[in-house]
């Protein structure tokens, strides 16, 4: 029974003088599932467990109220526009800090992770402040008719701004992993910039751009914070899922509040799941290289 | 310090092949015994077993008179050296060295004595205060070295210990290595895949192939009656040729040898026979060879000349190609040019059955 | 690899080198202060009155929640983040992958979903929440939630910091130890922890610069009450619904100088380990 237990339970290592006693590898292991449990599946199990409690016919009927359609209507619009805008800025970024060494590259290095070390709050604060109606340009927008802040434009514009590291971030390391090799090679050939970074230097790092992709696109479905600020939670207009989620839930509706919130939790599990395959991928990848 | 390995037996996964198969051998006492093998030939793992590291399926290890095949890696008491270093690299060159010290609970004392011992036994005075990445290969090794016999093992162990060192360091610190033993007369186990590095330094030299030994004897020996064709191959170069047995000898290409003794006739044979062991001469005449049977025609391909003597490629009628060492005196004295024929003698090969058993 | 390549790795994400400290120092001065400077000018808020609002009694009680809860709540997420790295990397067992995909479950998910979702866990009538209410432990509605919920956003740094060194972690180095007489606790406190230490102390940062400015996963698991359970960032949102934009900012400036002291400190603390302690790079 112990050596089965063992045997689940292996040091990935074979060496005897690399592991550490059968009973302390499963104190570890017990402890690092118990805080898991407690921190991270309780909370994921209760999603589902509470959209489902009235039954399934609660549950779709939740989903199918006219302003969740709104709300699901406007996070899709949202991740349509601030998706392929990151990802063609992260690319370029990342692209930028690989292939060229320039003074202040450390800076822009930390520009982009701007959004990403400051509060939501705040980044939808500053939203406010330049674009509001008492912000900066808000008299400007004011005359002109432009509504910004309050409004679909700004929830895209705060969403832009606070997942744009999304894809930078993980195509960084592929990039700087793959080195600069092939991309000298297809010079001497001839070839341009354009069909270099199309042909060349996106084909080895697809899988890494795939994930920061998907990533970028649970990130800005599902961003709270900023949006929050700037949204200024106009029922069926203004109300994006997350914001949609809170509503229900501040109304007590908690059926509701968890249905749509669970539809945000696929997509977030669907997510993983990607993250898994690439990582095999990759790993397949740069072990054919390497034999 | 008697050291001997008997049976050693592992296999590395259910199904794989087995890397060390029914391993023995006794060690030089107090002397250099070198595991010598290409890699995938089971040394390095017979080495990590005696020092604890690996397990065995089957076998002993006897130190002195005891078996410590069970015994866990930290309390074997045996020093041992690693190919890459393995220095801790945030400590100093002081603390890697007094390592071993410290887990034996000496006093700060006997520390600082002992390591500044070490660091003048391995020519690195001044360094203790150095960080393993402030060193060269070299050094770092030395330390290496160092920190191993800090705690006075039993047994010294060197897994390919210059092996990640540039050609130029690896000979110096071979030389080394021969005087520190000389000084020190520790039971050293050494693995290694450079025949040069093993003849040179071996009191005892222990050939692999493929888990299996192949022959235990000195440099001397082994060099000069290999037990085997890998054997043969393997240390010195040697010219490998194959034939069959036909009528009681041997028939390699153009050539019939004799055979050492009695060997089914059919046979698969290997014909191994040094370079400098293959006697050429000018080809008196076309006919008259059935008196010497062990004498084929070759045709010089290329000629090099390599300082100390002269190094010629032979193609055989039989298309087989055979490398000649002749000696300056020799080569002038025959006037010999790329291009022309000369006769081969093959008289001195050494016939090894070929063994098709895995 | 060869031994003395490792030593090179800085074991952080690109972009988060800790030389954030000072480049945020450098965009404080850019963006944040102009910024403050000119929504304050504009107001006319006399010195008095945006010295009240960032000293207020509220907002001391916010900084002390926001701050102290994301300090101690990166605490727990490094000694967890090198835990969950160890026996993902160390062990083979059932589930492993399971695992490590789960552990990035914080940074897909919406944060407002994970407020609720942790609320409805540890509420009084939550599975665990009953349970621990019982013995007289409450955690949601009150601090202990407050840092569960900071826990949750930070985890996956935590872990990802330490992953990938731990994988690279030189094999050799720890069987030197094994053979020179080290027990399997020495051997870890001195040899493998010191290699680990810049990675543990990038996780904690970033986990620390994560849960401070945490708004969605805390809001509804914290409870709200000003003066006790009460976020800075949720005291910023309320200022701005009443149009004191002003005060909003105020706070904000606070905050993001809070984060760019803590991050210095921490920046620092690197260094220092870098030059005394681990001498790897």
């Amino acid at each position: 029974m112990v050596r089965e237990a063992a045997g689940i339970l292996m040091p990935r290592t074979a060496s005897p003088a690399r592991s550490e006693p059968l009973p302390v590898r499963l104190a570890l292991l017990g402890l690092g599932f118990l805080f898991l449990l407690l921190v991270v599946v309780l909370p994921l199990v209760a999603v589902f467990t509470q959209a489902f409690e009235k039954g399934i016919r609660a549950y779709l009927g939740a989903l199918s109220q006219p302003e969740t359609w709104a709300a699901i209507k406007l996070t899709l619009l949202t991740a349509v526009v601030a998706v392929p805008l990151n990802t063609v800025f992260g690319v370029t970024a990342a692209w930028t800090l690989t292939k060229y060494r320039f003074p202040g590259r450390s800076i822009l290095l930390t520009l982009i992770d701007l959004p990403f070390t400051v509060s939501p709050v705040i980044s939808g604060l500053i939203f406010v402040l330049l674009f509001g109606t008492r912000g900066i340009f808000g008299s400007w927008l004011d005359a002109h008719g432009y509504k910004i802040v309050f409004a679909t434009p700004g929830i895209v514009l705060a969403t832009i701004f606070v997942t744009f590291p999304f894809v930078a971030r993980e195509i960084l390391p592929a990039l700087q992993a793959a080195g600069n090799a092939s991309e000298e090679a297809a010079l001497t050939l001839g070839a341009g910039g354009w069909r270099i970074l199309f042909r060349v230097t996106l084909p080895k790092i697809k899988w890494a751009l795939i994930y920061g992709v998907i990533l970028c696109n649970a990130r800005a479905m599902g961003e709270f914070g900023a949006v929050s600020v700037v949204s200024g939670h106009i029922r069926g207009v203004t109300n994006t899922v997350p914001l949609q989620v809170e509503i229900l839930y501040n109304e007590y509706d908690f059926v509701g509040a968890f249905a749509v919130a669970s539809l945000l939790t696929l997509l977030a599990l669907v997510t993983l799941i990607i993250k898994k395959v690439v990582e095999h991928r990759q790993a397949r990848l740069v072990e054919g290289r390497n034999r | 310090m008697k050291v001997r390995v008997e049976r050693l037996t592992k296999q590395f996964g259910a199904q794989g092949l087995p890397a060390v198969m029914e391993a023995t051998f006794d060690c030089a006492d107090d002397g250099i015994t070198t595991l010598l093998g290409p890699s995938g030939s089971g040394k390095t793992t017979i080495l990590r077993i005696i020092a604890g590291l690996e397990t065995a399926d089957d076998g002993r290890v006897l130190v002195g008179d005891e078996d410590i095949i069970h015994t866990p890696a930290r309390k074997r008491g045996f020093g041992f050296v690693f190919q890459n270093f393995a220095l801790f690299d945030h400590m100093n060159v002081r603390e890697n060295i007094a390592f071993g010290l410290r887990v034996r609970k000496a006093t700060k004392a006997d520390i600082q004595t002992r390591v500044d011992e070490l660091l003048g036994l391995v020519q690195l005075e001044g360094f203790g205060d150095r960080y393993p990445t402030q060193l060269s290969g070299g050094q770092r090794q030395r330390v290496g070295f160092a920190r191993a016999l800090a705690p006075q093992p039993k047994l010294l162990l060197l897994d390919e210990p210059f092996g990640a060192l540039d050609a130029r360091v690896r000979a110096e610190l071979r030389e080394w290595l021969r005087r520190l033993h000389d000084a020190t007369h520790l039971t050293t186990i050494m693995v290694t895949h450079d025949q040069e590095e093993a003849l040179d330094l071996s009191d005892c030299l222990v050939v692999m192939d493929r888990g299996r030994i192949q022959q235990v004897g000195t440099p001397s020996e082994v060099y000069t009656s290999p037990a085997t064709s890998f054997v043969a191959s393997f240390v010195g170069s040697a010219n490998v040729l194959r034939g069959q047995v036909q009528e009681g000898r041997a028939q390699v290409g153009a050539t019939s040898l004799s055979l050492p003794g009695h060997v089914s006739e059919g046979a698969q044979v290997s014909a191994v026979v040094r370079p400098h062991d293959i006697r050429i001469a000018r080809q008196p005449d076309e006919r008259a060879n059935s008196a010497e049977p062990h004498r084929a025609i070759g045709r010089i391909k290329r000629i090099v000349d390599l300082g100390t003597h002269m190094k010629l490629d032979l193609g055989l009628t039989t298309h087989e190609l055979v490398t000649v060492h002749v000696s300056r005196k020799e080569f002038d004295s025959m006037a010999l040019l790329q291009g022309e024929s000369v006769l081969v003698d093959l008289d001195s090969a050494r016939i090894f059955v070929d063994d098709y058993s895995v | 690899m060869p031994a003395f390549w490792r030593g090179r790795r800085t074991g952080t994400l690109p972009g988060f080198r800790l030389t954030l400290g000072f480049t945020l120092v450098y965009l404080g001065i850019m963006v944040i202060l102009p910024l403050a400077a000119l929504v304050l000018k504009t107001s006319g808020l006399t010195w008095s009155e945006f010295w009240a609002t960032i000293a207020s009694p509220r907002a001391l009680a916010a900084y002390k929640l926001s701050f102290g809860g994301a300090f101690l709540a990166a605490a727990i997420n490094a000694v967890a983040g090198l835990l969950l790295s160890w026996i993902l990397v160390r062990y083979q067992f059932l589930g492993r992958n399971f695992v490590d995909a789960i552990i990035d479950l914080p940074l897909a998910l919406p944060t407002a979903v994970a407020g609720i979702a942790l609320t409805a866990v540890y509420a009084p009538n939550g599975v665990v929440g009953a349970l621990l209410d019982r013995h007289g432990i409450h955690v949601a509605f009150s601090y202990p939630g407050v840092v569960l919920a900071m826990v949750f956003v930070g985890l996956p740094f935590a872990v990802r910091s330490v992953q990938p060194v731990l994988m690279d972690l030189d094999p050799q180095i720890e069987e030197a130890a094994v053979v020179l007489g080290a027990s399997r606790i020495r051997t870890f406190f001195r040899v493998i922890l010191p290699v680990l230490t810049p990675s543990v102390i990038t996780g904690f940062t970033l986990a620390f610069a994560r849960a401070v400015g945490e708004y969605g996963s805390v809001v509804f698991i914290s409870g709200n009450l000003p003066g006790q359970t009460e976020i800075v960032p949720l005291l910023i949102v309320t200022k701005l619904e009443q149009f004191q934009y002003p005060q909003a900012t105020a706070l904000a400036v606070v905050m993001l100088v809070g984060s760019l002291v803590t991050l210095l400190a921490v920046n620092l603390l690197q260094a220092w380990n870098r030059r005394w302690v681990s001498h790897g790079s």
